[in-house]
Protein backbone atom coordinates (compact mmCIF):
# COMPACT_ATOMS: atom_id res chain seq x y z
CA UNK A 1 0.00 0.00 0.00
CA UNK A 2 1.19 3.37 -0.27
CA UNK A 3 0.76 4.42 3.03
CA UNK A 4 3.81 1.92 3.08
CA UNK A 5 6.21 4.61 2.42
CA UNK A 6 8.24 6.33 4.90
CA UNK A 7 8.56 9.96 4.06
CA UNK A 8 10.93 10.73 7.29
CA UNK A 9 7.81 10.29 9.23
CA UNK A 10 8.45 11.39 12.67
CA UNK A 11 9.03 8.83 15.25
CA UNK A 12 8.38 9.60 18.66
CA UNK A 13 10.19 7.29 20.62
CA UNK A 14 11.66 9.97 23.43
CA UNK A 15 14.85 10.31 23.02
CA UNK A 16 17.22 13.26 23.39
CA UNK A 17 17.35 14.63 20.54
CA UNK A 18 13.42 14.88 20.48
CA UNK A 19 14.06 17.19 23.44
CA UNK A 20 16.31 19.41 21.69
CA UNK A 21 14.91 22.52 20.60
CA UNK A 22 14.37 22.09 16.76
CA UNK A 23 15.96 25.40 15.70
CA UNK A 24 19.50 23.95 17.31
CA UNK A 25 18.78 20.90 15.46
CA UNK A 26 18.17 22.39 12.35
CA UNK A 27 21.65 24.45 12.48
CA UNK A 28 23.54 21.40 13.53
CA UNK A 29 22.44 19.65 10.51
CA UNK A 30 23.29 21.96 8.31
CA UNK A 31 26.80 22.42 10.29
CA UNK A 32 27.15 19.07 10.30
CA UNK A 33 26.53 18.55 6.40
CA UNK A 34 29.61 21.23 6.38
CA UNK A 35 31.76 19.39 8.20
CA UNK A 36 31.08 15.74 5.96
CA UNK A 37 32.18 17.81 3.21
CA UNK A 38 35.30 19.08 5.09
CA UNK A 39 36.45 16.30 5.96
CA UNK A 40 39.18 15.61 3.70
CA UNK A 41 41.19 12.60 4.87
CA UNK A 42 40.12 8.76 6.86
CA UNK A 43 41.01 10.01 10.23
CA UNK A 44 38.55 12.90 10.18
CA UNK A 45 36.04 11.03 8.90
CA UNK A 46 36.49 8.94 11.41
CA UNK A 47 36.02 11.72 13.74
CA UNK A 48 31.89 12.17 11.37
CA UNK A 49 31.50 8.43 11.33
CA UNK A 50 31.49 9.22 15.42
CA UNK A 51 28.85 11.73 15.57
CA UNK A 52 26.81 10.13 12.87
CA UNK A 53 26.53 6.78 15.05
CA UNK A 54 26.13 9.48 18.82
CA UNK A 55 22.91 10.74 16.57
CA UNK A 56 21.91 7.59 15.45
CA UNK A 57 21.97 6.12 18.75
CA UNK A 58 20.64 9.10 20.62
CA UNK A 59 17.79 9.49 18.47
CA UNK A 60 16.39 5.76 19.70
CA UNK A 61 15.25 5.41 16.59
CA UNK A 62 15.81 1.64 15.31
CA UNK A 63 18.17 1.53 12.86
CA UNK A 64 16.01 -0.28 10.24
CA UNK A 65 14.02 2.66 9.24
CA UNK A 66 17.40 4.59 8.65
CA UNK A 67 17.88 1.41 6.27
CA UNK A 68 14.75 2.02 4.69
CA UNK A 69 14.98 5.44 3.68
CA UNK A 70 18.78 4.66 2.46
CA UNK A 71 16.79 2.34 -0.25
CA UNK A 72 15.07 5.27 -2.02
CA UNK A 73 18.62 6.66 -2.66
CA UNK A 74 20.71 3.39 -3.37
CA UNK A 75 21.37 4.37 -6.70
CA UNK A 76 22.29 7.40 -6.91
CA UNK A 77 24.96 6.50 -4.44
CA UNK A 78 26.27 3.62 -6.62
CA UNK A 79 25.74 5.71 -9.58
CA UNK A 80 27.68 8.62 -7.91
CA UNK A 81 31.05 6.75 -6.75
CA UNK A 82 31.24 4.88 -9.84
CA UNK A 83 31.60 7.80 -11.83
CA UNK A 84 33.95 8.91 -8.98
CA UNK A 85 36.06 5.51 -9.48
CA UNK A 86 37.39 6.85 -13.21
CA UNK A 87 38.22 10.37 -12.11
CA UNK A 88 41.55 10.23 -10.53
CA UNK A 89 44.74 11.06 -11.27
CA UNK A 90 48.25 9.35 -9.62
CA UNK A 91 48.65 5.63 -9.83
CA UNK A 92 47.09 3.77 -12.09
CA UNK A 93 45.82 0.12 -11.08
CA UNK A 94 43.72 -0.60 -14.20
CA UNK A 95 43.37 0.53 -17.45
CA UNK A 96 41.61 -0.93 -20.08
CA UNK A 97 40.85 1.15 -23.06
CA UNK A 98 39.54 4.99 -22.33
CA UNK A 99 38.89 3.89 -18.47
CA UNK A 100 41.40 3.70 -16.06
CA UNK A 101 41.25 3.06 -12.01
CA UNK A 102 43.76 4.91 -9.62
CA UNK A 103 44.35 4.62 -6.30
CA UNK A 104 43.12 8.20 -6.16
CA UNK A 105 39.67 7.40 -7.81
CA UNK A 106 39.21 4.56 -5.52
CA UNK A 107 39.45 6.74 -2.61
CA UNK A 108 37.42 9.35 -4.39
CA UNK A 109 34.59 6.85 -4.70
CA UNK A 110 34.35 5.60 -1.22
CA UNK A 111 34.34 9.21 0.13
CA UNK A 112 31.61 10.09 -2.02
CA UNK A 113 29.42 7.20 -0.94
CA UNK A 114 29.98 7.29 2.71
CA UNK A 115 29.46 11.51 2.71
CA UNK A 116 25.85 10.86 0.79
CA UNK A 117 25.42 7.75 3.39
CA UNK A 118 25.71 10.16 6.71
CA UNK A 119 23.77 12.97 4.17
CA UNK A 120 20.60 10.75 4.29
CA UNK A 121 21.54 9.64 7.78
CA UNK A 122 21.87 12.86 9.57
CA UNK A 123 19.01 14.71 7.77
CA UNK A 124 16.89 11.16 8.46
CA UNK A 125 17.34 11.58 11.83
CA UNK A 126 16.45 15.21 12.16
CA UNK A 127 12.74 14.24 10.69
CA UNK A 128 12.63 11.22 12.64
CA UNK A 129 13.51 12.90 16.01
CA UNK A 130 11.37 16.07 14.95
CA UNK A 131 7.54 16.73 14.26
CA UNK A 132 6.65 18.53 10.94
CA UNK A 133 5.46 21.05 12.87
CA UNK A 134 8.27 21.84 14.87
CA UNK A 135 10.32 21.60 11.94
CA UNK A 136 8.01 24.50 9.93
CA UNK A 137 7.79 26.43 13.33
CA UNK A 138 11.49 26.53 13.52
CA UNK A 139 12.10 27.34 9.86
CA UNK A 140 10.13 30.05 10.12
CA UNK A 141 11.67 31.47 13.23
CA UNK A 142 15.34 30.88 11.29
CA UNK A 143 14.22 32.66 8.07
CA UNK A 144 12.50 35.30 9.81
CA UNK A 145 15.85 37.71 9.20
CA UNK A 146 15.10 37.49 5.36
CA UNK A 147 12.06 39.40 6.02
CA UNK A 148 14.32 42.69 5.72
CA UNK A 149 14.04 41.58 1.94
CA UNK A 150 10.06 41.64 1.75
CA UNK A 151 10.39 37.76 1.78
CA UNK A 152 7.15 36.76 3.30
CA UNK A 153 8.38 33.59 5.93
CA UNK A 154 5.23 33.13 7.36
CA UNK A 155 3.32 32.53 4.79
CA UNK A 156 6.18 30.40 3.24
CA UNK A 157 6.39 28.30 6.32
CA UNK A 158 2.69 28.40 6.50
CA UNK A 159 2.63 26.90 2.80
CA UNK A 160 5.23 24.11 4.34
CA UNK A 161 2.75 22.98 7.24
CA UNK A 162 0.14 22.57 5.31
CA UNK A 163 1.86 20.54 2.51
CA UNK A 164 3.59 18.25 5.35
CA UNK A 165 -0.29 18.12 6.79
CA UNK A 166 -1.46 17.01 3.65
CA UNK A 167 1.07 14.49 1.91
CA UNK A 168 -0.88 11.54 4.58
CA UNK A 169 -4.38 12.66 3.77
CA UNK A 170 -3.95 12.54 -0.04
CA UNK A 171 -1.64 9.61 0.26
CA UNK A 172 -4.65 7.88 2.26
CA UNK A 173 -6.87 9.47 -0.34
CA UNK A 174 -4.84 8.07 -3.66
CA UNK A 175 -5.06 4.56 -1.79
CA UNK A 176 -9.03 4.57 -1.47
CA UNK A 177 -9.79 6.02 -4.83
CA UNK A 178 -7.15 3.28 -6.68
CA UNK A 179 -9.49 0.72 -4.49
CA UNK A 180 -12.67 1.96 -5.46
CA UNK A 181 -11.35 1.54 -8.89
CA UNK A 182 -9.97 -1.16 -9.17
CA UNK A 183 -13.18 -2.78 -7.52
CA UNK A 184 -14.77 -1.72 -10.82
CA UNK A 185 -12.00 -3.89 -12.89
CA UNK A 186 -9.96 -1.13 -13.06
CA UNK A 187 -6.14 -2.43 -14.29
CA UNK A 188 -3.04 -0.52 -13.46
CA UNK A 189 -0.95 -3.53 -13.71
CA UNK A 190 -0.91 -4.81 -17.48
CA UNK A 191 -0.29 -3.24 -20.82
CA UNK A 192 1.97 -0.96 -21.98
CA UNK A 193 3.56 1.99 -21.38
CA UNK A 194 0.37 3.83 -22.50
CA UNK A 195 -2.15 1.81 -21.46
CA UNK A 196 -0.62 2.28 -18.21
CA UNK A 197 -0.46 5.92 -18.23
CA UNK A 198 -4.10 5.99 -19.81
CA UNK A 199 -5.20 4.02 -16.51
CA UNK A 200 -4.28 6.71 -13.85
CA UNK A 201 -6.84 9.32 -15.33
CA UNK A 202 -9.50 7.76 -13.54
CA UNK A 203 -7.26 7.98 -10.61
CA UNK A 204 -5.77 11.35 -10.77
CA UNK A 205 -9.05 13.05 -11.94
CA UNK A 206 -10.82 12.47 -8.31
CA UNK A 207 -7.53 13.01 -6.77
CA UNK A 208 -7.54 16.25 -7.93
CA UNK A 209 -11.11 17.64 -7.56
CA UNK A 210 -10.85 16.46 -4.08
CA UNK A 211 -7.15 18.12 -3.45
CA UNK A 212 -8.90 21.44 -4.66
CA UNK A 213 -12.21 20.81 -2.73
CA UNK A 214 -10.19 20.26 0.70
CA UNK A 215 -7.82 23.11 -0.25
CA UNK A 216 -11.39 25.79 -0.97
CA UNK A 217 -12.35 24.16 2.62
CA UNK A 218 -9.55 24.48 4.75
CA UNK A 219 -9.23 28.22 3.08
CA UNK A 220 -13.03 28.71 4.28
CA UNK A 221 -11.82 27.77 7.54
CA UNK A 222 -9.38 29.31 8.58
CA UNK A 223 -10.68 32.62 7.09
CA UNK A 224 -13.33 31.62 9.96
CA UNK A 225 -11.19 31.37 12.65
CA UNK A 226 -9.67 35.31 11.22
CA UNK A 227 -6.40 34.07 9.89
CA UNK A 228 -5.03 36.77 8.10
CA UNK A 229 -1.50 35.67 7.52
CA UNK A 230 1.28 36.11 9.97
CA UNK A 231 1.80 39.79 10.90
CA UNK A 232 0.43 40.38 14.68
CA UNK A 233 0.06 36.54 15.33
CA UNK A 234 1.66 35.16 18.22
CA UNK A 235 2.64 31.63 19.18
CA UNK A 236 0.94 29.24 21.63
CA UNK A 237 3.98 27.09 21.82
CA UNK A 238 7.09 29.20 21.94
CA UNK A 239 10.02 27.39 21.00
CA UNK A 240 13.30 27.81 24.36
CA UNK A 241 16.79 27.14 23.86
CA UNK A 242 17.66 25.52 26.74
CA UNK A 243 20.86 23.96 28.72
CA UNK A 244 20.51 20.53 26.69
CA UNK A 245 20.65 22.55 23.27
CA UNK A 246 23.84 24.50 24.54
CA UNK A 247 25.79 21.19 25.33
CA UNK A 248 24.75 20.45 21.90
CA UNK A 249 26.55 23.14 20.27
CA UNK A 250 28.86 22.51 22.88
CA UNK A 251 29.67 18.87 21.30
CA UNK A 252 29.44 20.01 17.66
CA UNK A 253 31.89 22.49 18.65
CA UNK A 254 34.42 19.95 19.41
CA UNK A 255 33.78 17.50 17.29
CA UNK A 256 33.79 20.31 14.78
CA UNK A 257 37.56 21.07 16.17
CA UNK A 258 38.31 17.38 15.70
CA UNK A 259 37.99 17.28 12.44
CA UNK A 260 39.74 20.25 11.43
CA UNK A 261 42.77 19.28 13.45
CA UNK A 262 42.95 15.70 11.86
CA UNK A 263 42.80 17.11 8.61
CA UNK A 264 45.73 19.87 9.27
CA UNK A 265 47.67 17.36 11.64
CA UNK A 266 47.30 13.95 9.95
CA UNK B 1 -30.61 -22.15 0.68
CA UNK B 2 -26.92 -22.59 -0.62
CA UNK B 3 -23.54 -21.09 0.72
CA UNK B 4 -22.55 -18.29 -2.28
CA UNK B 5 -19.96 -16.42 0.64
CA UNK B 6 -17.61 -18.07 3.20
CA UNK B 7 -14.79 -17.19 4.70
CA UNK B 8 -12.58 -19.25 6.50
CA UNK B 9 -10.65 -17.73 10.22
CA UNK B 10 -10.35 -14.75 8.06
CA UNK B 11 -7.81 -12.13 9.41
CA UNK B 12 -5.99 -8.87 8.88
CA UNK B 13 -3.29 -6.63 10.43
CA UNK B 14 -2.48 -2.97 8.90
CA UNK B 15 1.22 -2.40 9.37
CA UNK B 16 2.46 -5.70 10.15
CA UNK B 17 6.43 -4.90 11.90
CA UNK B 18 6.19 -1.73 12.24
CA UNK B 19 4.74 0.34 15.54
CA UNK B 20 1.67 1.49 14.34
CA UNK B 21 0.53 -2.38 13.96
CA UNK B 22 -3.09 -3.31 14.65
CA UNK B 23 -5.18 -6.26 13.74
CA UNK B 24 -8.22 -4.99 12.00
CA UNK B 25 -10.18 -8.48 11.52
CA UNK B 26 -9.68 -11.39 13.81
CA UNK B 27 -10.49 -14.47 12.88
CA UNK B 28 -13.88 -14.32 10.85
CA UNK B 29 -15.55 -17.23 10.17
CA UNK B 30 -19.43 -16.51 7.88
CA UNK B 31 -20.96 -17.83 5.43
CA UNK B 32 -23.70 -15.94 3.43
CA UNK B 33 -26.50 -17.79 0.85
CA UNK B 34 -27.30 -16.82 -2.62
CA UNK B 35 -30.08 -14.53 -2.21
CA UNK B 36 -29.82 -12.87 1.18
CA UNK B 37 -29.52 -9.54 2.63
CA UNK B 38 -26.93 -9.03 5.00
CA UNK B 39 -26.75 -5.85 7.49
CA UNK B 40 -23.66 -5.11 8.77
CA UNK B 41 -23.34 -3.16 11.78
CA UNK B 42 -20.90 -2.38 14.21
CA UNK B 43 -18.93 0.71 16.22
CA UNK B 44 -16.38 2.94 13.94
CA UNK B 45 -13.47 1.01 13.80
CA UNK B 46 -14.34 -2.56 14.35
CA UNK B 47 -13.57 -3.97 10.83
CA UNK B 48 -16.25 -3.69 8.79
CA UNK B 49 -14.88 -1.99 5.73
CA UNK B 50 -11.08 -4.24 5.59
CA UNK B 51 -13.96 -7.23 5.73
CA UNK B 52 -16.01 -6.11 3.16
CA UNK B 53 -12.62 -5.36 1.15
CA UNK B 54 -11.34 -8.36 1.96
CA UNK B 55 -14.64 -10.39 0.17
CA UNK B 56 -13.49 -9.01 -3.47
CA UNK B 57 -9.88 -9.78 -2.83
CA UNK B 58 -9.16 -5.53 -2.57
CA UNK B 59 -7.10 -6.59 0.68
CA UNK B 60 -5.21 -9.69 1.01
CA UNK B 61 -5.98 -10.98 4.31
CA UNK B 62 -2.88 -12.05 7.03
CA UNK B 63 -4.65 -15.40 7.82
CA UNK B 64 -7.44 -17.22 6.16
CA UNK B 65 -9.06 -17.12 3.05
CA UNK B 66 -12.68 -16.18 1.13
CA UNK B 67 -14.27 -18.75 -0.72
CA UNK B 68 -16.68 -17.96 -3.74
CA UNK B 69 -19.28 -20.32 -5.11
CA UNK B 70 -16.19 -23.00 -3.38
CA UNK B 71 -13.28 -21.45 -4.87
CA UNK B 72 -10.51 -19.91 -2.98
CA UNK B 73 -10.49 -16.63 -4.56
CA UNK B 74 -6.81 -15.75 -3.48
CA UNK B 75 -5.46 -18.62 -4.96
CA UNK B 76 -4.49 -17.40 -7.90
CA UNK B 77 -4.39 -13.49 -7.90
CA UNK B 78 -4.77 -13.28 -11.62
CA UNK B 79 -8.39 -14.19 -11.23
CA UNK B 80 -9.22 -11.09 -8.59
CA UNK B 81 -10.13 -9.02 -11.50
CA UNK B 82 -13.30 -11.44 -12.12
CA UNK B 83 -13.95 -12.14 -8.39
CA UNK B 84 -14.26 -7.85 -8.05
CA UNK B 85 -17.30 -8.00 -11.41
CA UNK B 86 -19.25 -11.02 -9.04
CA UNK B 87 -18.79 -9.23 -6.19
CA UNK B 88 -19.29 -5.20 -6.39
CA UNK B 89 -18.64 -3.15 -3.68
CA UNK B 90 -19.60 0.42 -3.22
CA UNK B 91 -17.07 2.23 -1.13
CA UNK B 92 -18.43 5.10 1.44
CA UNK B 93 -18.70 8.59 -0.42
CA UNK B 94 -18.41 6.60 -3.69
CA UNK B 95 -19.73 9.75 -5.35
CA UNK B 96 -15.21 10.68 -4.47
CA UNK B 97 -14.83 8.11 -7.48
CA UNK B 98 -16.60 10.04 -10.39
CA UNK B 99 -13.76 10.77 -13.05
CA UNK B 100 -15.80 10.79 -16.43
CA UNK B 101 -16.75 13.46 -18.82
CA UNK B 102 -20.39 12.37 -18.85
CA UNK B 103 -22.58 10.09 -15.91
CA UNK B 104 -23.17 7.72 -19.01
CA UNK B 105 -19.44 7.07 -19.55
CA UNK B 106 -18.35 6.70 -15.67
CA UNK B 107 -21.41 4.43 -15.40
CA UNK B 108 -20.16 2.17 -18.53
CA UNK B 109 -16.31 2.50 -16.75
CA UNK B 110 -17.01 -1.05 -15.27
CA UNK B 111 -19.16 -2.74 -18.02
CA UNK B 112 -16.20 -1.79 -20.44
CA UNK B 113 -13.45 -3.49 -18.52
CA UNK B 114 -15.23 -6.54 -18.65
CA UNK B 115 -15.05 -6.51 -22.15
CA UNK B 116 -18.67 -6.20 -22.67
CA UNK B 117 -19.67 -4.94 -26.29
CA UNK B 118 -21.04 -1.36 -26.80
CA UNK B 119 -25.00 -2.70 -27.18
CA UNK B 120 -24.72 -4.65 -23.85
CA UNK B 121 -22.54 -1.96 -22.17
CA UNK B 122 -25.10 0.58 -23.08
CA UNK B 123 -28.23 -1.71 -21.97
CA UNK B 124 -26.22 -2.69 -18.50
CA UNK B 125 -26.35 1.71 -18.27
CA UNK B 126 -29.58 1.91 -18.71
CA UNK B 127 -30.59 -0.58 -16.56
CA UNK B 128 -28.48 0.47 -13.74
CA UNK B 129 -29.49 3.74 -13.92
CA UNK B 130 -32.94 2.80 -13.24
CA UNK B 131 -32.39 0.43 -10.34
CA UNK B 132 -30.35 3.36 -8.36
CA UNK B 133 -33.38 5.68 -9.55
CA UNK B 134 -30.60 8.30 -12.08
CA UNK B 135 -33.09 10.18 -14.54
CA UNK B 136 -32.19 9.47 -18.22
CA UNK B 137 -31.61 13.09 -18.88
CA UNK B 138 -28.64 13.11 -16.68
CA UNK B 139 -26.87 10.54 -17.91
CA UNK B 140 -25.07 13.01 -20.50
CA UNK B 141 -24.42 15.53 -17.98
CA UNK B 142 -21.04 16.14 -16.55
CA UNK B 143 -20.80 14.15 -12.89
CA UNK B 144 -19.37 17.12 -11.71
CA UNK B 145 -22.82 19.05 -12.19
CA UNK B 146 -25.05 16.68 -10.51
CA UNK B 147 -26.45 17.08 -6.61
CA UNK B 148 -25.20 15.23 -4.00
CA UNK B 149 -27.82 12.83 -3.98
CA UNK B 150 -27.50 12.39 -7.86
CA UNK B 151 -23.83 11.67 -7.58
CA UNK B 152 -24.23 9.33 -5.25
CA UNK B 153 -26.69 7.64 -7.45
CA UNK B 154 -24.47 7.80 -10.02
CA UNK B 155 -21.52 5.89 -8.60
CA UNK B 156 -24.06 3.34 -7.39
CA UNK B 157 -25.49 2.58 -10.48
CA UNK B 158 -21.14 2.39 -11.95
CA UNK B 159 -20.57 -1.22 -9.53
CA UNK B 160 -24.81 -1.95 -10.08
CA UNK B 161 -23.68 -1.74 -14.17
CA UNK B 162 -21.21 -4.51 -13.48
CA UNK B 163 -24.26 -7.05 -12.54
CA UNK B 164 -22.52 -8.21 -9.47
CA UNK B 165 -23.73 -11.85 -7.75
CA UNK B 166 -22.96 -10.25 -4.53
CA UNK B 167 -23.32 -6.13 -4.06
CA UNK B 168 -21.88 -4.95 -1.11
CA UNK B 169 -22.95 -1.70 -0.12
CA UNK B 170 -20.42 0.31 2.32
CA UNK B 171 -22.95 2.98 4.13
CA UNK B 172 -24.54 4.05 1.28
CA UNK B 173 -26.91 6.49 2.93
CA UNK B 174 -24.49 8.58 4.85
CA UNK B 175 -24.21 11.59 4.65
CA UNK B 176 -27.75 11.89 2.49
CA UNK B 177 -30.77 13.90 3.78
CA UNK B 178 -34.06 11.77 5.63
CA UNK B 179 -35.79 11.56 2.25
CA UNK B 180 -33.15 10.65 -0.04
CA UNK B 181 -31.92 7.91 2.78
CA UNK B 182 -35.54 6.21 2.58
CA UNK B 183 -35.59 6.67 -1.23
CA UNK B 184 -32.32 5.01 -1.94
CA UNK B 185 -32.79 2.27 0.80
CA UNK B 186 -36.43 1.35 -0.87
CA UNK B 187 -34.11 1.01 -4.28
CA UNK B 188 -31.80 -0.83 -3.57
CA UNK B 189 -34.33 -3.18 -1.89
CA UNK B 190 -36.19 -3.07 -5.11
CA UNK B 191 -33.15 -3.97 -6.81
CA UNK B 192 -32.52 -7.15 -5.14
CA UNK B 193 -35.99 -8.19 -5.23
CA UNK B 194 -35.84 -7.94 -8.67
CA UNK B 195 -32.58 -9.23 -9.38
CA UNK B 196 -32.65 -11.46 -6.60
CA UNK B 197 -28.70 -11.35 -5.97
CA UNK B 198 -26.85 -11.10 -2.72
CA UNK B 199 -26.64 -7.51 -0.84
CA UNK B 200 -24.48 -6.98 2.12
CA UNK B 201 -25.51 -3.52 3.58
CA UNK B 202 -23.04 -1.77 5.96
CA UNK B 203 -25.40 0.88 7.74
CA UNK B 204 -24.97 3.02 10.68
CA UNK B 205 -28.72 3.15 10.73
CA UNK B 206 -30.34 0.28 13.14
CA UNK B 207 -33.80 1.30 11.29
CA UNK B 208 -32.55 0.89 7.69
CA UNK B 209 -30.92 -2.52 8.46
CA UNK B 210 -34.00 -3.84 10.58
CA UNK B 211 -36.10 -2.57 7.50
CA UNK B 212 -34.82 -4.38 4.69
CA UNK B 213 -32.26 -7.06 6.34
CA UNK B 214 -32.56 -11.31 6.22
CA UNK B 215 -29.88 -11.72 8.48
CA UNK B 216 -27.59 -9.43 10.65
CA UNK B 217 -23.92 -9.42 11.04
CA UNK B 218 -22.48 -7.69 13.88
CA UNK B 219 -18.65 -6.87 14.31
CA UNK B 220 -16.94 -5.98 17.55
CA UNK B 221 -12.92 -5.31 17.64
CA UNK B 222 -12.82 -6.89 14.46
CA UNK B 223 -14.06 -10.30 15.54
CA UNK B 224 -17.82 -11.13 14.19
CA UNK B 225 -19.99 -11.74 17.19
CA UNK B 226 -22.99 -12.31 15.72
CA UNK B 227 -24.66 -13.26 12.85
CA UNK B 228 -28.51 -14.40 13.08
CA UNK B 229 -32.18 -12.61 11.82
CA UNK B 230 -32.78 -8.90 13.12
CA UNK B 231 -35.65 -10.46 15.16
CA UNK B 232 -32.56 -12.35 17.49
CA UNK B 233 -29.42 -9.88 17.24
CA UNK B 234 -31.79 -7.02 18.11
CA UNK B 235 -33.45 -9.13 21.30
CA UNK B 236 -29.97 -8.82 22.64
CA UNK B 237 -30.38 -5.16 23.14
CA UNK B 238 -27.56 -5.30 26.27
CA UNK B 239 -24.99 -6.89 24.67
CA UNK B 240 -25.75 -4.56 21.84
CA UNK B 241 -25.06 -1.38 23.40
CA UNK B 242 -21.79 -2.59 25.53
CA UNK B 243 -20.98 -2.33 21.77
CA UNK B 244 -21.60 0.81 21.78
CA UNK B 245 -24.55 0.02 19.16
CA UNK B 246 -28.47 0.20 19.85
CA UNK B 247 -31.65 -1.21 18.67
CA UNK B 248 -33.58 0.35 16.23
CA UNK B 249 -35.72 3.27 18.72
CA UNK B 250 -39.22 1.65 17.83
CA UNK B 251 -37.75 -1.77 19.06
CA UNK B 252 -36.55 -0.04 22.74
CA UNK B 253 -40.27 1.88 22.81
CA UNK B 254 -42.06 -1.23 22.63
CA UNK B 255 -39.66 -3.26 24.95
CA UNK B 256 -40.76 -0.20 27.61
CA UNK B 257 -43.74 -0.75 26.51
CA UNK B 258 -44.09 -4.43 27.17
CA UNK B 259 -42.43 -3.65 30.57
CA UNK B 260 -44.94 -1.24 31.20
CA UNK B 261 -47.51 -4.36 30.93
CA UNK B 262 -48.46 -3.43 27.62
CA UNK B 263 -49.58 -6.68 25.28
CA UNK B 264 -46.89 -6.52 22.62
CA UNK B 265 -45.09 -9.22 21.12
CA UNK B 266 -41.32 -8.97 21.64
CA UNK B 267 -38.63 -8.26 19.52
CA UNK B 268 -40.89 -5.48 17.17
CA UNK B 269 -38.70 -3.85 14.52
CA UNK B 270 -39.99 -1.43 12.30
CA UNK B 271 -42.23 1.50 12.98
CA UNK B 272 -44.97 -0.35 10.50
CA UNK B 273 -45.37 -3.32 12.63
CA UNK B 274 -45.65 -1.16 15.63
CA UNK B 275 -48.47 0.42 14.54
CA UNK B 276 -50.47 -3.18 13.34
CA UNK B 277 -50.01 -3.90 17.05
CA UNK B 278 -50.77 -1.30 19.21
CA UNK B 279 -54.04 -0.67 16.52
CA UNK B 280 -54.73 -4.14 17.16
CA UNK B 281 -54.60 -3.96 21.02
CA UNK B 282 -56.41 -0.38 20.49
CA UNK B 283 -58.70 -2.55 18.53
CA UNK B 284 -59.53 -4.96 20.84
CA UNK B 285 -60.30 -2.82 24.14
CA UNK B 286 -62.36 -0.72 21.59
CA UNK B 287 -60.58 2.60 21.77
CA UNK B 288 -60.84 2.99 18.23
CA UNK B 289 -62.93 1.22 15.60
Amino acid sequence: MLSDITLGQYFPSGGVLHRLDPRAKILLLVGAIVLIFCAFNFFSLTVVVGLVIASVLLSKVPLKLYLKSMKAIIFVILITSFLNLFYGTGEVLVQWWIFRITADGIRNAIFVAVRIIFLVMLSSCLTFTTSPTDLTDALERLMKPLGIFRIKTHEIAMMMTIALRFVPTLLEETDKIMSAQKARGADMESGNLIARVKALIPILIPLFVSAFRRAYELAMAMECRCYQGGSGRTRMKQLHMGKRDVVAFAVFAVVMAGVILCNILL
Amino acid sequence: MSVLLRTEGLSFTYGINTPFEKQAVKNVNIEINKGEVIGVIGHTGSGKSTLMQMLNGLITPTDGTVYLDGADIFENKKNLRQVRFKVGLVFQYPENQLFEETVRKDISFGPRNMGLPAEAVDKRIRKAAKFAGLREELLDRSPFDLSGGEKRRAAIAGVIAMDPEILILDEPTAGLDPMGRDVLLEQIDAYHKSRGNTVLLVSHSMEDIARIADRVLVMYKGECVMLDTPKAVFARSDELEQMGLRVPQITKITTMLRDMGVALPEGILTVDEAFEQICGILRKEGKIC
